[in-house]
């Protein structure tokens, strides 16, 4: 055998060796799934996170890991769950809830609390983020990094546009009003400033939620989730107005939007309104050359908005001291101080009400107005759209609305088939 | 026959010429704006001002955000590892395939040319399972394990042992040699070329394999480049060019540069590739 | 005769035991897997025979998804090996900055496919895109090209094309270079027209080569879909769904594993019948010579 094949039997060896390694344990060991989904440094500030409070509780042993995107993370944990070797803690979506407990791999946060903490701890977290985190009485999410959309609207925009800046649209009808003044042409009729740009590309339906919740329908599901209701008048009416923004009133670029582009579309001038993440503030806030606004969804019937983000799911499978430890955690992780210095670094909004009292929160807020937009709007946000076979269904709403949006079919022929589709998808959960 | 001349005019090299240089660019244009994006505040990323200032800012921030010094140790590793395994393991099928003669043969052949098209990309949800069973998830062996066996390589292989004239095996044997001796003294040093171009080709799909490392690895001390780069594409609050680019620019800048200065020996170590 | 065989089994059973183990075996149980239904934690898995099978028949999606995977086949291997070929011969002659176009055309393949696919989703943006500000020189009309169901899949081509062509170009250049100078020179003095030369001496000389890239390019068309997820996730409405990329979010974002098995069946079954059909063509040419 030459020498040369032998040092590769010997590294192949070798990596063998170290690629079949197992960790060595200590203490109380926890393992934290976690995404991220926003620019920034967020993975850093986990990170820093979990470092203070293994400083200040020495018994306890947390690895914090990156596990990619929402949907990587998803996959992360319930391919590690079936595998029999879940986490401790992750942060899922908020809709993931009805996955998760079909796959039989969370505890429900009740069982882990004293009633005084129940009502203080679990019941300090504002309802509408509840809303996604419980059903059939218990509590199988803690809200953590949630967010909601708002709209961001060029102040210099509206000023060049004769419109005052200081004066958002409120109505799904100023809304088309402004817009058409915003949407500005070039000599030879192309568009090189759009009134407005609601993206349709990764989340469609999250956006759509919000035009469904500002025309008086709570949300695309039942608190079960079990049931969906696509065809609906609300629904279709939303959906068609969504539609009539690009084709009819023409403020709108046509086709599907880019959801990634779109603070980027913004910066550029590109819109003079986009509707995204309040995550997306810190990104457009260091970036913007130009005087912006934060506003709230417009309203129809009244205002609107849906929530998003994700949660601290608790899984089965571990020890009643790393439950316990992973509990402790939490409740630690979502104080007020730990939570303002989150929601600030991260732009997420916080939580609770009690965050917004700390110090920090209050100069946040004074520094920067737009972030009490989302927090105001919280009034007035539903669920997110959450069912059993959650993204199956709400590919089926995506795919809907992409659609319409293409002219496919029409509003009412494209919510109609989704209805159909889901139906036959949730026969089996009823 | 037609009586062309068959002299290239001068229009006609002019329009050669041309059109070389024109796909070329086309072709540049992707790496010539991430080396753009790269270099310039985000700001830049859509608007092309010739004058625009120049930062590093970007490069910084891409290192820091994910650990690629660990991404680019753990891909080397894989790529290693698989291009070694396959050698090791495909040699020595490819040779009982075209020297010897065993019962079953020719189906044990097609087995393995089922490999060919079927890859194990495909399978994901099966062999996820399997490396659960086996202990091996988020392990950077078992990244490659399922490309080990490489029916291509067999196939490859076979073919170009096959060309090896038999007087050879008789030569080399006549003072009396292992079977292994035989294959490593003999046949593989023939058939350099093509184990080249097969290592070029295995490299290359590795390197850039996406979907089995994403699936199978969920930690950094596993992770190659491909995974570790989706850090940057998966934001829901928007892509930022000039980080992404950046990025892409430090994981992919060695191997630029080493095509850049080896790009001749690439070349001429196929010239005798026996892939006909 | 019987040493010969131990000597044989014991050369092929590494390969062939991994073979089985992460190729043959789990067909088979992907293949089982089909009859039977998903199993969810609370509910497990049962025996329902061609259920999943009338189910795929039934979904538009799939059917959409072979229909896509058959025309970006039968655009992206052609396309790739003309585009090399092409590449190969401008780059074989002597012509100035040969060494900037052969790294030109080959630095796709060296550029990691997820991160392109973001300077690619760019170029293709409307509104602000690359394309889209160059169109004005152009005096084209504005386009949505990944955003519109008629573009989404050609971009994802372009993409895979730009991405395997100088790659292929590799392969061509060192099969050009075995072609004897000397039939070009007894071309030339013959008067033979450089078409015709490249129909009849080049392009039979270098179809061993040509078949070799058409099987790595039937492969890609099949594997290549990283980009989808970067650029248009399967969209607009499914129009740039592909079905490996199908298979994945069926068996990985929505768990549904038994349906992911069967769209697995189809896809094995398909590649399968390609491979043979392949093999059975390039077999033939080896023997040729």
């Amino acid at each position: 055998m030459t020498p040369h094949i032998k040092t590769r039997l010997l590294a192949a060896a070798a990596m063998f060796g170290v690629a079949m390694a197992p960790a060595t344990a200590s203490a109380v060991d926890l393992e934290f799934y976690f995404p991220v989904a926003v620019g920034g440094d967020a993975a850093g500030i986990i990170q820093r996170l979990t470092d203070t409070y293994m400083e200040e509780n020495p018994g306890v042993n947390i690895n914090a890991i990156y596990t990619g995107s929402y949907a990587d993370t998803t996959t992360r944990a319930i391919t590690a769950a079936r595998g029999g070797n879940p986490p401790q803690l992750a942060i899922l979506l908020s809709t993931d809830m009805f996955a998760l407990i079909d796959e039989d791999i969370i505890l429900a946060w009740d069982d882990f609390v004293t009633d005084e903490e129940q009502e203080s701890w679990i019941g300090g977290f504002y309802d509408s983020f509840m809303a996604n985190s419980q059903t059939g009485g218990q509590t199988w999410g803690i809200p953590f990094q949630r967010s909601t959309p708002v709209m961001y609207y060029n102040k210099e925009a509206f000023a060049e546009a004769g419109l005052d800046p200081e004066t958002p649209p409120a109505t799904w009808d100023e809304l088309v009003e402004m817009g058409r003044q915003l949407t500005v042409r070039d000599a030879s009729g192309n568009v090189s400033q759009w009134g407005v740009r609601i993206p349709s590309s990764g989340f469609p339906s999250w956006l759509f939620t919000g035009l469904v919740a500002s025309n008086g329908q709570d949300g695309l599901a039942n608190n079960e989730g079990t049931q969906v209701m696509f065809d609906t008048p609300e629904v279709v009416e939303a959906l068609e107005y969504l539609v009539s923004l690009a084709t009819e009133h023409e403020i709108m670029a046509p086709g599907i939007l880019d959801w990634g582009a779109t603070p980027r579309a913004f910066l550029d001038g590109e819109s003079a309104i986009a509707w995204t993440t309040t995550g997306n503030l810190t990104n457009i806030r260091s970036n913007a050359t130009f005087d912006f606004g934060v506003a709230m969804l417009p309203a129809n019937v009244r205002r609107g908005a849906p929530t998003g983000g994700g949660n601290f799911y608790l899984f089965d499978g571990s020890s009643e001291e790393q439950l316990q430890a992973a509990v402790d955690f939490v409740k630690w992780a979502t104080a007020p101080d730990k939570a303002a210095s989150w929601s600030i670094d991260t732009g997420y909004v916080a939580p609770r009400p009690d965050t917004w009292d700390t110090d920090e929160m209050r100069a946040y807020a004074e520094e920067v107005p737009g972030a009490l937009v989302a927090r105001d709007q919280l009034e007035y946000a539903v669920a997110e759209l959450s069912t059993y076979e959650g993204p199956r269904i709400t590919q089926i709403m995506n795919d809907a609305i992409a659609a319409a949006i293409i002219g496919d079919k029409t509003p009412a022929q494209a919510m109609a088939d989704a209805q159909r589709e889901a139906d036959a998808v949730l026969a089996a959960y009823r | 026959m037609s009586t062309l001349v068959v002299a290239p005019t001068r229009v006609d090299r002019a329009l050669f010429v041309a059109g070389a240089w024109l796909l070329a660019l086309v072709w540049i244009l992707p790496l010539i704006y991430a080396i753009w994006t790269a270099i310039h505040p985000s700001a830049y990323e859509t608007r092309f001002v010739l004058l625009a200032p120049l930062t590093l800012d970007n490069f910084v921030r891409a290192w820091n955000a994910a650990p690629f010094a660990r991404y680019f140790l753990n891909t080397i590793l894989l790529v290693t590892m698989v291009l070694g395994a396959q050698l090791l393991l495909c040699i020595h099928a490819a040779f009982a395939f075209a020297r010897l003669e065993f019962p079953g043969k020719n189906i044990l052949f097609a087995l393995v040319l089922v490999q060919l098209m079927v890859m194990p990309d495909i399978l994901l949800v099966r062999n996820y399972a399997t490396m659960a069973q086996l202990g091996l998830v988020d392990t950077i062996l078992a990244i490659g394990l399922p490309y080990f066996a490489s029916g291509f390589a067999i196939f490859l292989l076979r073919q170009t042992f096959k060309t090896i004239p038999k007087e050879l095996d008789e030569a080399a044997c006549v003072e009396g040699c292992s079977v292994l001796g035989l294959i490593w003294r003999v046949y593989v040093p023939l058939a350099r070329p093509t184990i080249l171009a097969f290592a070029l080709v295995s490299v290359s799909h590795h390197w850039n394999n996406f979907i089995w490392p994403l699936i199978i690895t969920s930690s950094v001390e596993t992770r190659p480049l491909t995974v570790g780069l989706a850090i940057f594409s998966t934001t829901d609050s928007g892509i930022e060019w000039s980080i992404i680019t950046a990025a892409t620019l430090i994981t992919s800048g060695p191997l630029l540069i080493a095509f850049l200065l080896f790009q001749r020996q690439f070349v001429q170590s196929f010239m005798r590739a026996g892939i006909k | 005769m019987r040493r010969e065989w131990i000597h044989a089994g014991l050369l092929l059973a590494p390969a062939l035991v991994l073979l089985f183990a992460f190729t043959h075996l789990p067909a088979i149980q992907t293949v089982i897997d089909s009859f039977w239904s998903t199993p969810r934690g609370r509910r497990p898995s049962a025996f329902v025979g061609l259920a999943n099978y009338e189910r795929l028949l039934a979904d538009p999606i799939f059917i959409r998804a072979m229909i896509n995977n058959a025309i970006y086949a039968a655009i992206t291997i052609p396309v790739s090996i003309a585009l090399a070929l092409a590449m190969a011969l401008f780059v074989q002659r002597r012509i100035a900055g040969r060494g900037f176009l052969r790294m030109a055309y080959f630095t796709p393949t060296v550029l990691p496919l997820i991160a392109v696919a973001n300077i690619w989703l760019f170029f293709f943006l409307p509104g602000f895109g690359l394309l889209e500000q160059l169109r004005g020189f152009l005096g084209l009309s504005p386009r949505n090209w990944i955003g519109t169901p008629d573009t989404a899949l050609y971009a994802i081509m372009t993409v895979t094309i730009w991405n395997q062509a100088g790659f292929f170009m590799i392969f061509y250049l060192a099969a050009l270079q075995t072609i004897p100078e000397s039939l070009r020179e007894a071309a030339a003095i013959e008067g033979t027209p450089r078409w015709v030369f490249f129909r009849r001496v080049l392009w039979p000389l270098l179809m061993p080569t040509t078949l070799f890239l058409s099987v790595n390019a039937t492969i890609n068309a099949f594997r290549m879909v990283d980009h989808v997820f970067v650029m248009t996730q399967g969209g607009p409405n499914n129009a740039s769904m592909l079905l490996l990329y199908y298979i994945y979010e069926q068996g990985f974002r929505y768990w549904d594993t038994a349906y992911a098995a069967t769209l697995t069946v189809v896809m094995v079954a398909l590649l399968a019948l390609i491979g043979i059909g392949q093999f059975f063509l390039m077999d033939r040419r080896v023997h040729y010579k």
